[in-house]
């Protein structure tokens, strides 16, 4: 019952979300802080992920194949694949649920409890405009941190195969040209596009219509980030079968 | 002036607000006191339009607010100003953002315009060197002071406080009850106070309304309530010691 009160209401904020909009000298300056909080401010982790985690797809896969019937240039295209289609844009995805969410549920769940949502709302502002929108709108940036996180991940991956001896950079970039498929990367940024959408309005939600003091607001977090990497998962699993399945 | 009539609010199955009746005049602090959870705070946010009742009237200098449409709801807003019990103050935004912003809201108000306004309320509110600092950076009165300001920059009509003294040393708490009695004067506003500090009650309290249960059980002035037999009343003025014997003495004199 609880489950669907709440799918309800959050379709109700997202309506509310685009309606009323706060004026733009204001909103401009809303979006701006919001990409300088989440995405600026969440580069340097996503750099240091992918990078190892590709030198680490690399390695187990080079581990992996020890038959000498099997290329080595099969190491660039695993690393390529695996990167592609799902490290970057999904992996990284559930670690922001847990940075950027948090942070967001936190921020506005706090608003929440000290009263400055009523204070927004008694000067005639929007409140769910006003907090929210700017969030869905700086994380239109989001697909550019996860082409970052690819190239970073293929290139961590290279370095781990070819400093650790596994395969010569020649091979492992042959596996990375061969039997490429754009509409992978097609798959891979129209799933990024649906992870910025719930990373930005989940977390919201849930600080939004949160209740209680300061306590409520970190059990509030944790709420945010299980459902949001719930649902980041669920939709994965939707979009894989309807795109590629 | 504000008219309540016959005001109720429940959340659920909680009935906290069952039928409130009063007036509120213009130029005047009016108090609201009761104990925690007594419905101070929603009745308040009712008088806001944060809550809507259930049941019942309030008119705003004879404006009936449900007969409103959204256009003077909207214009009704630009009239109230209110100060929140934590302040409520934008935490990320400077004292002098945070002041500025019902103009940003409310007006079409030039920059230089609205710096101007909100210089002379902050020097009102005796702020002067502090327009730069975050909330954050700045004592709890001085909260208060900025939340005062915030609420008055609009020019109000009526002006809502919650706990204005709340967390504040009792030396700055009347410092503060008197800058909002001031204000009040000075620009005629009608002013609704929440408050369980009795100091406030003595101080400043031209008319009080005493919330119990969801009923009004009691109203009057500072003076009145020296001298009034209901008991539900004084057993929560007069709850400590030190208050019941400054009232015998109080009426042991006029005797
Ligand atoms: N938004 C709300 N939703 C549900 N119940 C509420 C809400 N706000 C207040 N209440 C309930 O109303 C009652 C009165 O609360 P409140 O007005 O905050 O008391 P006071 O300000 O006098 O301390 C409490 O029982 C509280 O739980
Ligand atoms: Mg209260």
């Amino acid at each position: 019952m609880q489950y669907l009160e709440n799918f309800g209401k959050y379709f109700l904020m997202l309506r509310e979300v685009f309606s009323r909009p706060t004026k733009w000298p204001i909103m401009k300056n809303l979006i701006l802080k919001e990409i300088d909080d989440l995405i600026y401010g969440s580069l340097g982790i996503i750099i240091f992920i992918s990078f190892f985690i590709g030198g680490v797809v690399a390695i187990q896969t080079a581990l992996n194949i020890e038959s000498p019937f099997i290329p080595k240039y099969l190491v660039g295209f695993t690393t390529r694949q695996s990167v592609i289609l799902e490290f970057a844009p999904t992996f990284i995805s559930i670690i922001m649920a847990g940075k950027v969410g948090s942070y967001i549920t936190s921020s506005i769940g706090t608003m929440r409890v000290t009263e400055q949502i009523d204070a927004l709302e008694v000067m005639g502002v929007n409140a769910v405009n006003f907090l929210i929108f700017p969030k869905i709108i700086a994380l239109l940036l989001y697909p550019f941190v996860i082409a970052i996180s690819m190239y970073l991940g293929i290139l961590g991956g290279w370095m781990a195969a070819v400093t650790g001896g596994y395969t010569t950079s020649a091979e492992f970039i042959k596996g990375l040209q061969i039997d490429f498929q754009p509409f992978h990367v097609v798959y891979a940024f129209t799933k990024t596009m649906a992870f910025a959408f719930i990373l930005a309005t989940i977390p919201s939600f849930y600080g939004f219509y949160m209740k209680g003091g300061a306590l409520e607001v970190g059990k509030a977090s944790t709420t945010a980030f299980v459902w949001t990497s719930v649902v980041i998962i669920i939709v994965n699993y939707l979009l894989t079968q309807m795109l590629l399945g | 002036m504000i008219e309540v009539r016959n005001l109720h609010k429940s959340f659920g199955e909680n009935h906290v607000l069952k039928g409130i009746t009063t007036t509120f005049e213009a130029g005047k602090t009016n108090l609201i006191i009761g104990q925690s959870g007594s419905g101070k705070t929603v009745f308040l946010k009712s008088l806001l339009g944060l809550h809507v009742p259930d049941k019942g009237e309030i008119l705003y200098s004879n404006r009936v607010y449900s007969e409103m449409d959204e256009y003077k709801k909207r214009n009704l807003r630009q009239e109230m100003g209110m100060v929140f019990q934590g302040s409520a103050l934008f935490d990320s935004m400077t004292v002098e953002e945070n002041v500025m912003f019902p103009l940003k809201m409310f007006t079409r108000m030039e920059y230089e315009e609205m710096k101007e306004r909100v210089d002379i309320v902050l020097k009102r509110v005796n702020l002067t060197d502090a327009h730069k600092k975050l909330p954050a950076e700045i004592s709890g009165g001085m909260q208060k002071r900025v939340a005062i300001a915030r609420a008055i920059v609009n020019k109000p009509k009526y002006l809502f406080c919650d706990e204005p003294n709340s967390g504040l040393d009792p030396k700055t708490a009347i410092i503060i009850d008197n800058l909002i009695h001031e204000i009040t004067v000075e620009y005629d506003i009608t002013t609704v106070i929440n408050t369980h500090d009795m100091n406030s009650v003595m101080e400043i309290g031209e008319k009080i309304v005493f919330l119990k249960d969801g009923h009004k059980a009691w109203e009057g002035s500072n003076k009145e309530i020296f001298k009034t037999d209901n008991e539900a009343v004084t057993n929560f003025v007069y709850s400590s010691e030190l208050f019941k014997k400054v009232r015998q003495m109080y009426l042991e004199e006029r005797n």
